[in-house]
Parts: structure tokens; C-alpha cells; sequence
């Protein structure tokens, strides 16, 4: 009884720092945005795309360290410029989405990676950029996560039948009047800015997967668009929130842990959910 | 560009469509009137679904123009093909797509569900609108995307091969509620290759091999001078229960291989 009371007690001695609330609190944040943005990124077989741009921004978060610039102006230019430049290059079919990531996104890492050997005094900030640093987190961190949180959702909330669209349909969706250009670039631009307030937080190597996972295990749950929507950032958020704990009592790294319940979470739903559900998920070849 | 005529819907005048610098769809004129039921058809490469999408906007032509009617509302129908069934979405998500919002929440409304439910009960799919579209048969899938044309209530159907790839059964079907719905006063454009099991059943063929061949009733079109000019080889035609069937002539390359006869 008495040692269960310690252990209770226990659990709530991180939340004495104000350096791990502010990161629990990211880290929640982060997930549940991470989750929404995963829906239509996991939909529309996006997901190397996540991949590809969390490397694309690599390589201006290493410029902008070198050249003692705003991280996330520069980084973020860095980064919407690759993304339109992704979806420029795959809508001429001629090359494949995959090998348009490939292009762009590894020459923008090989870029940072280069800047990084040449000017190695800005290691430590790009070391954290690329394994991320959850407990590091700064006020301007904080306000960078909420506010796009807050509009990628209310974009999404706004222009749902839209979005659901031309994901699912685009042909119809343009005859129907749907501007399918204007919705594939705002989803690129949302995943840009995901990516990019997300990235120092949990890392270039991992972001991906906090992409994929909730919106993957979400898919497993269910069949309807709709819910897919509130049940991913759920999982997301919810795996973001328990992996920080859980880094912090057992000392390892808070991205690798977020990533792990995630992954636990979709382990534990694919052999729960059955046939029905392997099924769905046999429509993502990708993954 | 606006038709004068009411009862225009949608005017070709000398359109032709290339990809590059290749044209696929040359020097085409016809005219769709409201109520009439056309169909569009050719071999392969014929240029037929790029004609479609220049009717329904989604290409310019690069000479010619088409002429519409004021505020024409279109309801495309795309190849069952085409659709991902694995996608996440029930019959009703699916059909609120063609609703445009004018509201800030996305929740579909009591009075949304109504009219919804109302389509779908008269293309007979009525207490399905909450399963998945995997969960539906051939027939039942097909259907659904021409209710959510439908309920975008528009001045024509227009459908892309509504027949490619599904069974004889889901054929049927197709051609029934097509029917059907034109008797009820809605005007079709089709585009399709199966010229027995559809196009001879329409009431007008548009006989395209990147010219239009010919352009009037199976009766009128479907003659072997024609089919000849369409498909580059020679065809037969016979009468079966007063409506022309088409028969592939050319010589059977499987005659005398496995000691059979030509079929």
C-alpha cells in the first residue's frame, strides 16, 4: 500500500519542473497535430512525403543555424519552398511523387549534412534538430506548435467536404468546382508547418512516424472519414503524452519513447482489431 | 460562351484536344440537347474520354470552342475503376461531397440527411447511406456515385465507360437505372466501347475515332461501312430481337491451333 502511494506520488514528480510541463505540454500538442495532418498524409499515400520533408527542412534548419538565422523562418521558407516544389515535380507524372521526394528532399539533408561538417560550431542545435529535444523547449516553441495547431484545424474544420474531396475523388471534385490545386497546396503548406514546429521537438529521424502511426491505427479503428479525423490526433496526442512520462521515469529519449506507444498502440489494435481490420490496412501498400 | 437555343446544353463547335503536339480529338461538332441520351463510342485511344473532359471542363480544347448553357449543372459518374474502395467513407459521406458548405461546422444536418436518403431511396439503395462503399455489390457501388451526381441536382448525367469493369448482372443495372432516369426526364452523355451490351440500346451514338464517324441512331450507325471506318477492320452485323449486334470479323487467330473451330 505504502510503496504503491510512493509510486503514485512518483508519477507526478516530473510535473515539479517547469521544463517538463512546457515539453509534456508540446509533446501533446504536437502529437494531436501530427495525428490530423497524418490523415490525409496516410490517405493520399503521402506518408514518404512527411518522410522526405522533415529531411528537406533538415537542410534549412542547418542554414539558418550556420547563418545565425530565425530558425523557423528559415527553416520554414526552406521547407514550403520544397514542398510546392515536391508536388510541381510529381504532377508532371513523367517522374513518380516517390522519385520528386527523393530528388529534392536528400540534396536539401545532403545540404545540411554539408554545412554541418563545414561550419560544426552550430553541431549542438542541429544535433537536436535531428533527434529532437523535448525537454528543451522554449516559449517560442510553445506558441509556434499552438498556432499552427489552431490553423491547420480550423482549415480543416472549414473546408472538410473540400479537403474529403479531392482526396478521395479529385477528377469529380474539380468538375464539381473544387479548386483540387488550391486544396493539394494548403495540405502541403500545413504540412510543412507540422513538420517544421514539430521537428525540434521530436526530431527530423522520427517525425515521419508520428505521421503514419495514429493516422494508421486510426484507419484500423475505423471506416468513416469523419472519425478518423478526431481518433488519429487522439492517438497521437495521447502517445506523445504517455511517452514523455514514461522517457522520464525510465531516462531515455522522449522522441524514441513517443514513437514507441505509438507503435505499441497500432501493434496492439492490428492484432486486436481481426481480419476486418488487416484488411483496411491492406489498402496502404506503402506502409 | 452562352447558347442561344434553351434547350441546348452543350455545343461543340470544331473542338479539337491534343496532348503535346498530337491531336486526339479532331474537328468535332455535335450539339446534346436537353432530354436526349447520347452515347460516345470508338476503339480504344479514340479519343471518347478526352472528349468527355473537355465537355465537362477539365481540358481546353486547343481549337473550337464549347458552348454551354447558362448555369449548366453537370453530375459526372467516374469508372468504378478509378475509385480507391478501401478509402474510409460511407455512402452518406460520399454523397454529402457534391454539397458545397455554407456553414461553419461540417456536421451533415438533419435536412442534409433527409435529402440524401431521399436520392438514395429512389436509386433503390435506402438504408445503406451509413455502410462502407467496400460493403456494397457491383451494382449497389455504381449506383451510389450516380446518386452523389444526382444530388448535386444537375441539368445532365454525364458518365465515363459506366459499364468497364463490371459484371453482365451490375450491367443491367447500370442500363435499367439510366433508363429510367432519362424517361424521368434527365439528359445522359455517356461514353463507352461496348457496343452490344450498352451503346445499342441508346438512343443516339456519337461515333468517335478522333473524328467524329457518325452521329445518329444504332440503327443508322451501326452498319458494318461505319464500324469498318471506327475500328479499322471489318465487322458484321446481325439482327437479334429487332436491335443490331455488332460481331467482331476479323480472322480468329486461335482456328486450327487447338483443332477447334472459329467461334
Amino acid at each position: 500500500m505504502g510503496s504503491s502511494l510512493v509510486y503514485a506520488l512518483s508519477l507526478g514528480e516530473p510535473y515539479g519542473f517547469q521544463f517538463f510541463r512546457n515539453g509534456a505540454f508540446v509533446a501533446l500538442i504536437a502529437g494531436g497535430l501530427c495525428g490530423l495532418l497524418g490523415v490525409f498524409v496516410v490517405l493520399r499515400g503521402m506518408s514518404y512525403i512527411g518522410h522526405g520533408l522533415s529531411h528537406a527542412v533538415f537542410g534549412g534548419a542547418a542554414a539558418s543555424a550556420v547563418m545565425n538565422f530565425n530558425y523557423f523562418i528559415g527553416a520554414g521558407i526552406w521547407g514550403v519552398v520544397s514542398g510546392v516544389l515536391i508536388g510541381r515535380i510529381a504532377r508532371r507524372r513523367i517522374i513518380g511523387a516517390d522519385a520528386a521526394i527523393g530528388v529534392v528532399t536528400t540534396a536539401s539533408f545532403a545540404l545540411g549534412l554539408a554545412l554541418l561538417n563545414r561550419y560544426g560550431q552550430a553541431k549542438r542545435s542541429i544535433e537536436a534538430v535531428l533527434f529532437g529535444s523535448v525537454l528543451g523547449v522554449k516559449n517560442s516553441d510553445i506558441i509556434a506548435v499552438l498556432v499552427v495547431a489552431v490553423l491547420a484545424t480550423v482549415v480543416i474544420v472549414l473546408g472538410y467536404r473540400k479537403f474529403l474531396f479531392s482526396t478521395f475523388d479529385p477528377e469529380v471534385a474539380e468538375v464539381s468546382g473544387v479548386k483540387v490545386s488550391l486544396m493539394e497546396a494548403a495540405l502541403m503548406i500545413m504540412l510543412s508547418l507540422t513538420i517544421l514546429v514539430t521537428m525540434r521537438v521530436i526530431g527530423t529521424l522520427l517525425i515521419s512516424a508520428l505521421l503514419v502511426i495514429p493516422a494508421a491505427t486510426a484507419r484500423l479503428l475505423t471506416n468513416r472519414f469523419s472519425r478518423m479525423l478526431w481518433i488519429s490526433p487522439l492517438i497521437g496526442a495521447a502517445s506523445a503524452f504517455l511517452g514523455m512520462n514514461v522517457a522520464y521515469h525510465t531516462n531515455t529519449s522522449a522522441s524514441a519513447m513517443i514513437i514507441l506507444m505509438a507503435a505499441a498502440t497500432f501493434t496492439c489494435v492490428y492484432f486486436g482489431s481481426g481480419v476486418r481490420g488487416r484488411r483496411r490496412m491492406a489498402s496502404f501498400g506503402h506502409l | 460562351m452562352k447558347v442561344a437555343e434553351k434547350d441546348v446544353l452543350v455545343h461543340c463547335h470544331h473542338v479539337t484536344c491534343s496532348y503535346g503536339d498530337s491531336a486526339v480529338v479532331s474537328d468535332v461538332n455535335f450539339t446534346l440537347r436537353r432530354g436526349e441520351f447520347a452515347g460516345i463510342v470508338g476503339p480504344s485511344g479514340s479519343g471518347k474520354t478526352t472528349l468527355l473532359k473537355a465537355v465537362l471542363g477539365s481540358i481546353m480544347p486547343v481549337h473550337g470552342n464549347i458552348d454551354m448553357l447558362k448555369g449548366l449543372r453537370m453530375g459526372y459518374v467516374p469508372q468504378v475503376e478509378s475509385v480507391d474502395w478501401n478509402f474510409p467513407v460511407t455512402v452518406l459521406e460520399v454523397m454529402m461531397m457534391t454539397r458545397s458548405e455554407k456553414k461553419w461546422w461540417p456536421r451533415i444536418t438533419t435536412a442534409e440527411r433527409a435529402a440524401a436518403e431521399d436520392v438514395l431511396e429512389r436509386l433503390g439503395l435506402g438504408g445503406l447511406s451509413g455502410r462502407h462503399i467496400r460493403e456494397l455489390s457491383g451494382g449497389q457501388q455504381q449506383r451510389v456515385f450516380v446518386a452523389r451526381a444526382l444530388f448535386h441536382s444537375p441539368d445532365i448525367l454525364v458518365l465515363d465507360e459506366p459499364t468497364s469493369g463490371v459484371d453482365v448482372r451490375t450491367r443491367h443495372e447500370v442500363l435499367h437505372l439510366l433508363a429510367d432516369l432519362h424517361d424521368a426526364g434527365m439528359s445522359v452523355l455517356l461514353t463507352t466501347h461496348d457496343l452490344n451490351g450498352l451503346a445499342a440500346h441508346l438512343p443516339r451514338l456519337i461515333c468517335l475515332n478522333k473524328e467524329i464517324v457518325a452521329d445518329g441512331s444504332p440503327r443508322e450507325v451501326l452498319v458494318p461501312e461505319v464500324l469498318e471506318k471506327l475500328y479499322g477492320a471489318p465487322m458484321h452485323v446481325l439482327e437479334h430481337g429487332g436491335m443490331p449486334v455488332v460481331l467482331d470479323h476479323s480472322e480468329n487467330p486461335m482456328v486450327g491451333r487447338f483443332g477447334g473451330k472459329a467461334v
